[in-house]
C-alpha cells in the first residue's frame, strides 16, 4: 500500500558541479587514450606513448642509491628520542629541520646568488596546493591574477576553481620566443579593468612550462617594476628552478630582490616543490616561500588544509641536507636533462620538425603549425587528434595551454627511458615523411 | 551533570558579539541584520541588486554600530581593527561579496591581502592560539624543564608512542623503499585520493576500531592529507560560499570557514541537558536561520561529540536522519574518536544506520582520520566516506589540493595490515586512556572540579563554573589567563569552543603521563585556591 514518493535530491555546491576542474580539456582526453594502451617496449610496442606528462624520470637511480645507503637515517629509527618532541609541534608549522633543508635546496639551486630564510618557508602538499593558496590570500572572489600565456592548463583549475578569482592572461607570441613585454603586461592590465576586475598580482612560471625556457633577467625586471608600480603581487612559481641545463641561465626573483636591498618585497612569493627536480611528485612536496610576513603567517595556518606528513619530511629532510648529495644530483639532474633535450631537439630537426630554443625543464616547446590546414584551432586539435590516434603519441595541444598562436605544441621527454624516446622521435620522423609524401 | 545549582544564563546579544569575534566563529551581530536583507533582494533583484543594496546598508550599519560598542578595546575583545584598517577604512567582512570593494589598500602602499587572509590574522589572538603557542614554546619536562608549560589544549594522542615508535623502528624501512619497492613506485604520480590497497586497509581498520558496528566499502572512500582537509573538503562539496552549516556548540575550536566561506551557526547545547543535542533547538536554530535568508546546506555532527565527549545513540541519530530527510539537507558526521567508547556504552556509527534503514544514503557523509587512534602525530590522514556518487566524484578532484605523500601511504597499509600490532595497539590504547581518562578526572575532582561524565575522547569538559570572578566571557578569559601563566596549563575555554555559558573548559590529557597529573594538579590548586579564596 506504501506509495512511491519521490525523494527531492538534496543539493551539492556550485564547486561540485562545475567544470573549472578543467578534466574535460584534450589535456587530460589524451591521457585517457594513454590510459587504455599504454606503450610497454615489450608487451605493447605499439601502444601510446605518454608524452604529456611532465615527470622528471631520468635521476632516479641516484636517489634510490642514496636511500639505500642512508635507510635507517631515512626512517624514524635513529631519531627515536625525536619521536615525542617532534608530536608537540604544531601540524602546519612543519619540521623545523625540514624547512631549513628546503631553504638550503633551493639556495644550492641558485648556486648562492640568493638566500632564504627557514622561518619564511611554509609547507603544503604539492606545488597545486602552494598557488591555490596564494591565490586564495591574495585575491578575493571575483579578482583576478594576470598570468603570461601560454601556461600550465592546470592553473585554470588550481587558480580558479575553489577560489572564485579569475585569470586574465597576458598574450605573448612567438615574434620574441614567447616573452612577456612591458606592453603585453599593460594591456592585460587595461582589458582587467575594462572588464571591471580587480587585479590583485602577476603569476609566472619561471623556469617557463610550457616553453622550456627561462625568463631572462630584464624581463623580471620589468616585470617587478610594474607590479610595483600597480601595487600588486607577484607570485614565482619556480619548480623546474633545479631542471635548468645550465646554472648561470636562471635568474631567480630572489636574485634581483637580494640586488635592490630587498626593498618593497613584501609584494613578492615564491613557489617551489620538489616534484619535477627531484622527480617525487609522489611525494607531495611543496612550499610558498614569501616575504610578507602576514602572508606566511596566513598561508602556515590555511596550510592545516593540505599537510606534508612529518613522515615524509623526515625522509626527506637528512635528504636534502645532505650538501655534498645534493650538489651531485643536481649538477648530474642537469646534465642527463640537457642531453635528453639535445637527443629531442636533434630528432625532431631531423624530421623536419622545429622547436623554440629551450634551457630548462621537462619538455620542448614544439611548432607543428605547418601542419595546420588553417591557423587555426580547430586545425590544431585536428593535428592533435591525427598525432594521438595515428602517431600514437599523446602531445600536449598549445590551446590547451590559451597560446594565441595555433599550432604549438608541448612534448615531454624526461618521464620515459631513452629507448622509449628514441621510438617516439622514429614514429615522429615516419609521420612526417609521409606528410611529404602525401602533399608532394 | 555536575553538582552545582548554577542556572545557566545565555550570554548577552553584546557578548555574544564579542564571542564571535574572539572565537572567529559565528556570525557577528551586524551579519544577522544584513543577511536576511540580501536574501529577501537577491530574490528578486538578483545577484548585483542582491550584493550592492546589503553592502550599502551594511556601511551604514557599521557605521551605526561602531558608535554603539564600547570604545576602546576590553581584555576580552581583541584589537577591533586591523593595522590596515587602523587608518580609517571598514573592518573587513566575513562575507564573499564579489563585486565591492572590501579591504581597500591600506595607506602605508601594502598590496591589498585577502578579506580570506584578514579574518585568520584577526583569529591568531584568540586564547586557542595564543595558549598552543605558549605551551609549545616552552614544554614541560620532568627532568629538564620542570617549570615548563603542560599542554592541554591540543588533543594529540601520545599515551602509546612507544608502541607506534617501536613498530616503526621495526619495519618502517621495508614497508616504504626496498625489497620489491623502487623508488620508482612511489615516486610517480599516484591516483590523488588514495592507494586502493590503503583504502581496503582502512576501511578493515575502520571496522575494527568501531566494534564492528558497520562494515566499510572502499570505493566508497577518499583519502586526503589529514582531518580538517576532508571537513573542509566536503564542506565545499556541500556548500557554497554564503551558505551554512548547523553545528551543535560547544564544538571544536578549529574554523573550517577560512577558505570555504561557509557560515557556522551553533546549536547551543546546554549543561541542564548534560549538553546533548536537542532537535528542537536544531529546528529553532534552522527556522530562525532560514527567516534570516541563510540557505541552510546540512549539520556537521561529531561522535563523539568534541569537547564534552558525548556519544550520540540510536535515537538521536535516528531524528537527526529524519531532520535531514525532512528539511533536505546533508548531514556531515565526524567520527574521528570513534575509538573511544568506554565499555559502558556502545559506539553508534551513522554508518550503521543507514546500512540498516531505508534513509536516502546521497545525505550523509562521515569524515574520519587515523592521527587520534594511531597516535601518529603528524601523518595526517583524513577520510572521506559516502555513498553519493556526485560527492565522491567531485572530493577525488579535490585531493589534487591535498594529496598523502606516496611513501606515507605504504607505510600506513603495512601498519594497518599487521593484524596483531593493531589488534595490541588498540586494547592497549583503550587501557591507558581509560586509566589517564580516570585520574585525571579524579583528579580534578579533588580541587573541586567536576567534569561532564564523559563517554569518549581524549578529554573532559571541566565546570570551572564556581572558579570565575564574574558569570561572563570576561570572567572566563581571566581564569584562562591565570591557568596559563600563573598555573602554566594551557587549557581551552569553553568561548573558543563557541559555548554559550561561561565556565568551561576543555582539558585534554592524552599528552601527560601518569606520573605528570600530581603535578598538573598543583598547579591548578595554585589557581583554584586563590579564586576560591575571592569568589
Amino acid at each position: 500500500m506504501a506509495i512511491e514518493i519521490e525523494q527531492p535530491r538534496v543539493g551539492l555546491s556550485k564547486i561540485a558541479v562545475s567544470k573549472t576542474h578543467g578534466e574535460d580539456s584534450p589535456y587530460f582526453a589524451g591521457w585517457k587514450a594513454y590510459d587504455e594502451n599504454p606503450y610497454d617496449e615489450f608487451r605493447n610496442p605499439s601502444g601510446v606513448i605518454q608524452m604529456g606528462l611532465a615527470e622528471n624520470q631520468v635521476s632516479f637511480d641516484i636517489l634510490e642509491e642514496y636511500l639505500e645507503q642512508h635507510a635507517e637515517e631515512a626512517s624514524w629509527g635513529k631519531k627515536a628520542s625525536g619521536f615525542r618532541e617532534n608530536a608537540l609541534f604544531q601540524d602546519y608549522h612543519g619540521l623545523q629541520s625540514f624547512r631549513k633543508a628546503m631553504a638550503s635546496f633551493m639556495e644550492q639551486i641558485r648556486e648562492g646568488r640568493a638566500k632564504f630564510n627557514p622561518d619564511r618557508v611554509v609547507l603544503t602538499a604539492g606545488a597545486t596546493a602552494a598557488n591555490e593558496l596564494l591565490t586564495f590570500i591574495l585575491a578575493d572572489p571575483g579578482d583576478a591574477l594576470l598570468v603570461p600565456t601560454p601556461y600550465y592548463p592546470g592553473f585554470d583549475r588550481d587558480l580558479r576553481w575553489r577560489t572564485g578569482v579569475n585569470i586574465v592572461p597576458i598574450h605573448c607570441d612567438s615574434s620574441n620566443n614567447f616573452q612577456v613585454t612591458p606592453q603585453a603586461l599593460e594591456a592585460a592590465y587595461k582589458n582587467a579593468e575594462s572588464l571591471n576586475i580587480k587585479v590583485r598580482g602577476v603569476l609566472i612560471t619561471n623556469p617557463s612550462n610550457p616553453l622550456g625556457a627561462t625568463i631572462h633577467r630584464s624581463t623580471l625586471e620589468q616585470i617587478l617594476d610594474f607590479v610595483t608600480i600597480k601595487n600588486i603581487h607577484l607570485v614565482s612559481d619556480e619548480i623546474y628552478s633545479g631542471s635548468v641545463f645550465s646554472p648561470t641561465e636562471f635568474t631567480s626573483v630572489a636574485e634581483i630582490l637580494e640586488s635592490r636591498s630587498y626593498k618593497d618585497c613584501e609584494r613578492v612569493h615564491i613557489v617551489y616543490s620538489l616534484s619535477k627536480d627531484l622527480g617525487l611528485p609522489g611525494f607531495r612536496v611543496g612550499t610558498i616561500y614569501s616575504y610578507n610576513d602576514r602572508v606566511v603567517t596566513t598561508a602556515r595556518r590555511m596550510s592545516s588544509f593540505t599537510l606534508i606528513s612529518s613522515q615524509t619530511q623526515q625522509l626527506l629532510g637528512s635528504m636534502l641536507s645532505d650538501e655534498k648529495f645534493t650538489g651531485n644530483y643536481i649538477t648530474k639532474n642537469r646534465e642527463r636533462l640537457r642531453n635528453r633535450y639535445e637527443k629531442m631537439v636533434g630528432g625532431l630537426r631531423n624530421a623536419g620538425v622545429e622547436c623554440l630554443e629551450g634551457n630548462a625543464g621537462l619538455f620542448c616547446w614544439v611548432n607543428l603549425s605547418p601542419l595546420l590546414e588553417n591557423q587555426t584551432r580547430e586545425s590544431e586539435l585536428a593535428v592533435w587528434e591525427a598525432i594521438l590516434h595515428r602517431v600514437k603519441l599523446n602531445i600536449s595541444p598549445g590551446s590547451s595551454c590559451h597560446c594565441s598562436e595555433p599550432g604549438w605544441f608541448r612534448v615531454c621527454f624526461a618521464n620515459m627511458s631513452e629507448k622509449t624516446l628514441e621510438v617516439a622521435l622514429k614514429r615522429i620522423q615516419s609521420f612526417m615523411e609521409e606528410r611529404k609524401i602525401t602533399s608532394g | 551533570m555536575t553538582q552545582t545549582r548554577i542556572q545557566p544564563r545565555p550570554r548577552t546579544p553584546q557578548s555574544d558579539a564579542d564571542a564571535s569575534t574572539i572565537s572567529g566563529g559565528g556570525p557577528t551581530t551586524a551579519m544577522r541584520v544584513i543577511v536576511p536583507l540580501q536574501g529577501v533582494v537577491q530574490g528578486r533583484g538578483g545577484l548585483v541588486l542582491g550584493s550592492v543594496i546589503p553592502c550599502a546598508l551594511f556601511y551604514l550599519l557599521q557605521f551605526y554600530l561602531k558608535r554603539r560598542h564600547r570604545p576602546g578595546p576590553t581584555p576580552t575583545t581583541p584589537p577591533p581593527t586591523l593595522p590596515e584598517a587602523a587608518e580609517g577604512s571598514p573592518p573587513p567582512v566575513h562575507r564573499v561579496q564579489t563585486r565591492s570593494t572590501i579591504s581597500p589598500r591600506g595607506s602605508n602602499g601594502q598590496a591589498h591581502v585577502s578579506y580570506r587572509a584578514n579574518s585568520i590574522a584577526k583569529q591568531i589572538d584568540t586564547p586557542y592560539y595564543i595558549g598552543l603557542k605558549k605551551a609549545s614554546v616552552d614544554p614541560y619536562d620532568e627532568e629538564n624543564n620542570p617549570d615548563g608549560f603542560f599542554q592541554l589544549g591540543l588533543a594529540e594522542n601520545l599515551l602509546c608512542v612507544d608502541l607506534v615508535q617501536d613498530w616503526i623502528v621495526a619495519n618502517a624501512k621495508n614497508s616504504i623503499v626496498g625489497g620489491d619497492l623502487s623508488i620508482s613506485g612511489i615516486a610517480t604520480y599516484q591516483p590523488s585520493d588514495g592507494l586502493m590497497e590503503l583504502k581496503v586497509a582502512v576501511a578493515g581498520f575502520m571496522s575494527r576500531v568501531m566494534e564492528r558496528s558497520a562494515s566499510f566499502i572502499p570505493s566508497q572512500m577518499i583519502l586526503t592529507a589529514g582531518a580538517a582537509s576532508a571537513i573542509e573538503m566536503l564542506s565545499f562539496c556541500l556548500a557554497d560560499a554564503g551558505n551554512a552549516f548547523l553545528v551543535p556548540s560547544p564544538y571544536s575550536p578549529e574554523d573550517i570557514k577560512w577558505r570555504t566561506g561557509v557560515e557556522i551557526i551553533p546549536v547551543p547545547c546546554r549543561s541542564t541537558d548534560g549538553f546533548s543535542l536537542s532537535i528542537t533547538a536544531l529546528d529553532r536554530a534552522f527556522t530562525q536561520a532560514k527567516k534570516r535568508g541563510l540557505k541552510v546546506c546540512g549539520i556537521i555532527i561529531s561522535n563523539p561529540s568534541n569537547p564534552v565527549g558525548n556519544l550520540l545513540n540510536r535515537e538521536t541519530l535516528y531524528s537527526l536522519l529524519d531532520f535531514a530527510t525532512e528539511n533536505n539537507i546533508h548531514i556531515i558526521s565526524n567520527e574521528i574518536l570513534a575509538g573511544y567508547s568506554c565499555e559502558s556504552e556502545e559506539f553508534v556509527s551513522l554508518v550503521e544506520i543507514i546500512d540498516s534503514e531505508d534513509f536516502d544514503r546521497n545525505r550523509v557523509h562521515i569524515v574520519y582520520g587515523l592521527s587520534k587512534d594511531l597516535s601518529l602525530i603528524g601523518v595526517g590522514m583524513g577520510v572521506i566516506y559516502s555513498f553519493n556518487e556526485n560527492v565522491l566524484s567531485a572530493s577525488k578532484k579535490l585531493t589534487r589540493f591535498a594529496s598523502i605523500s606516496a611513501p606515507t601511504q605504504h607505510l600506513l597499509i603495512s601498519m594497518l595490515s599487521d593484524t596483531n600490532f593493531v589488534d595490541k595497539f588498540i586494547k592497549t590504547n583503550r587501557e591507558r586512556l581509560h586509566r589517564i581518562c580516570s585520574e585525571f578526572v579524579v583528579g580534578l575532582k579533588r580541587l573541586g572540579i567536576e567534569c561532564v561524565k564523559s563517554n569518549a575522547g581524549f578529554y573532559c569538559w571541566a565546570d570551572m563554573r564556581w572558579l570565575i570572578c564574574s558569570y561572563s566571557e570576561k570572567g572566563e578569559r581571566k581564569l584562562w589567563d591565570k591557568l596559563l601563566n600563573v598555573a602554566k596549563v594551557n587549557v581551552t575555554p569553553g568561548s573558543s569552543c563557541h559555548c554559550i555559558e561561561p565556565g568551561w573548559f576543555r582539558c585534554c590529557f592524552t599528552m601527560l603521563t601518569e606520573k605528570d597529573i600530581p603535578v598538573v594538579m598543583e598547579r591548578i590548586a595554585k589557581v583554584s585556591e586563590v579564586c576560591k579564596s575571592h569568589s
